[in-house]
């Protein structure tokens, strides 16, 4: 069997390794001593509490927060290291949705999305827009492109984040809790469109959620994060028959957390 | 940590930045798009501030003026004075001040905004040199903007000048300005002009600094707003000493 090449991306060789990273913001140590791989092409599933550093997690595989100690392997190249411009060039192929959708308030939805896409290729305005536009169709914001970001709801602002974070095509994806705020019908479908991503275009997604039916839905790996450190890491089966009582209680939980 | 030791830190780390805001704005690629809306949003939308503001100066001045010289008879040099107090002193240092409020303000709760929003976090995810997309555009900008908005506030004065002086005397408008630029040399109006660029710079980079790290949500980016006209504003004043010594020390000649 040949090994599937996607974008220049060896799939034998992981996509991501956080390996002893620590991280502290002044007096309090959000990671300590916190590893884990992500193989290319899975989907990783992020538990645990709030406040844990779910989300500091995400910032450092993306180079966002350095870590205090430890390194950071994406697609092979440690990315506290990279010059400003390789680290530019890496994140040309990451799609980041943050936890506040962290939408650009000063331009319409559409240009948001269109945003990178204006500045990283050299295609024609109207081509850009059609694109822009049908992100938006895919994540049921047709009829908001030029909406201003501040007049969406929560659960809105969160899918013109995905679609903008899906522009560039990106082979690694990292999603901060995508459906908190959204209906159940449509989380289920952002759920259905990460698992296609996934899936058909193989990228490697890291997914930070507390919805438990989502996370059993999209994940290839867990991992529950407790107390700056991995409590459990396994298949949805085991974590379910993890030995912590607490990974066990938030498995079992409807919206976890 | 002491309060000395913080301030110390503080200036350090404007310090630093300033300098790389200096070493980033020679350095490939430009972000030649945002800076043309940058020097749109500080000197295009501020330019009616600085009109009206120059008129109302310019004609108090003026009043001023024509008080002290009437003592002497020499009514005649109503315009000279006034264009000489505009043109050295005034119209730079006003226009500094003017901008520290309103573009300072701006700067600092923009940016201090995107900040604890994650929209720079945003930025830098889409590959994007945050700090040269937002700071060096903007301080830039400034730089760019700020000897503009001076000759227009000195122009602004000086009709603001010229209509205070209207109402009283009739002055005619073309003996008015031929008087008020008949004796103004190159190195009377250029020097002050140009010093205004270090108040964009100051402007510019101490706005950006505290809204780029702001941290602490919508109070901490309020701070940011208010420290950025506070602080702008001192460093535009002490910095004006020094370079008005400097100017004197370079062109001796327009103390006189
Ligand atoms: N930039 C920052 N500066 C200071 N503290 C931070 C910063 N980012 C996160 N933290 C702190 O780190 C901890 C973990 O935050 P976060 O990763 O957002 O948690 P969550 O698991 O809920 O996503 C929190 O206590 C938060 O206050
Ligand atoms: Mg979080």
């Amino acid at each position: 069997m040949s090994v599937p090449i996607h974008r220049g991306q060896d799939v034998s060789q992981p996509a991501i390794v956080v390996e002893s990273v620590s991280k502290s913001f002044g007096s309090r140590t959000v990671l300590n001593d916190f590893s884990f791989t992500v193989p290319a092409g899975t989907t990783f599933v992020l538990l645990g509490r709030s406040g844990t550093g779910k989300s500091v997690t995400l910032k450092l595989i993306c180079g966002l927060i350095k870590p205090d100690a430890g390194t950071v392997t994406v697609n092979g190249a440690d990315i506290t290291k990279l010059e400003s411009r390789e680290l530019a060039e890496t994140r040309k192929h990451m799609g980041f949705l943050f936890q506040s959708a962290a939408l650009f308030d000063s331009i319409s939805v559409g240009e948001n999305v269109a945003f990178p896409l204006r500045r990283h290729t050299k295609k024609a305005d109207a081509e850009i827009r059609d694109q822009a536009q049908a992100l938006l169709e895919k994540l049921g914001l047709g009829k908001e492109y030029d909406s201003m970001p501040g007049d969406l709801s929560g659960g809105m602002r969160k899918r013109a984040g995905i679609a903008r974070a899906l522009a560039v095509d990106p082979s690694i994806l990292l999603v901060d809790e995508p459906s908190a705020g959204l209906d159940p019908i449509t989380s289920r479908e952002i759920d259905e469109l990460l698992i296609e991503i996934g899936a058909n275009r193989q990228a490697t997604l890291v997914v930070v959620t507390h919805n438990m039916p989502s996370a059993r839905r999209i994940a290839d790996q867990m991992a529950f994060l407790d107390e700056g450190r991995l409590l459990a890491q396994g298949t949805v089966e085991e974590m379910e028959r993890s030995e912590h009582q607490l990974v066990r209680d938030f498995m079992k939980a409807p919206q976890g957390g | 940590m002491t309060s000395a030791e913080e301030a110390i830190e503080w200036f350090g780390g404007l310090s630093l930045f300033a300098g790389q805001v200096l070493r980033d704005a020679f350095r490939r690629p430009f972000e030649f798009t945002e800076f043309l809306r940058q020097v749109f949003e500080i000197g295009w939308r501020s330019a009616p501030l600085i009109v009206l503001s120059g008129l109302a100066v310019g004609a108090v001045l003026s009043m001023h003026t024509r008080s002290t010289l009437e003592r002497f008879g020499a009514e005649s040099m109503i315009p000279t004075a006034l264009a000489f107090a505009l043109v050295k002193e005034t119209g730079p240092l006003v226009t500094g001040l003017l901008i520290s409020g309103r573009v300072g303000a701006g700067i600092g709760a923009e940016l201090g905004g995107m900040r604890v929003t994650e929209q720079i976090d945003a930025l830098e995810s889409l590959a994007v040199d945050s700090f040269k997309y937002l700071v060096v555009t903007r301080v830039a900008a400034a730089v760019v903007c700020l000897p503009l908005l001076t000759v227009l506030m000195n122009f602004s004065g000086l009709l603001g000048g010229f209509f205070a002086e209207a109402a009283i005397s009739g002055a005619s408008f073309a003996f008015y300005f031929q008087t008020a630029f008949s004796s103004l040399a190159f190195s009377d109006y250029i020097p002050p002009t140009l010093k205004t660029m270090v108040f964009g710079f100051l402007i510019g980079s101490t706005s950006s600094y505290l809204g780029y790290n702001a941290t602490g949500g919508a109070e901490g980016v309020g701070r940011a707003s208010t420290q950025s006209v506070v602080l702008s504003s001192i460093f535009l004043i002490v910095a004006n000493v020094i370079l008005v010594k400097g100017i004197f020390f370079l062109y001796p000649g327009s103390g006189s």
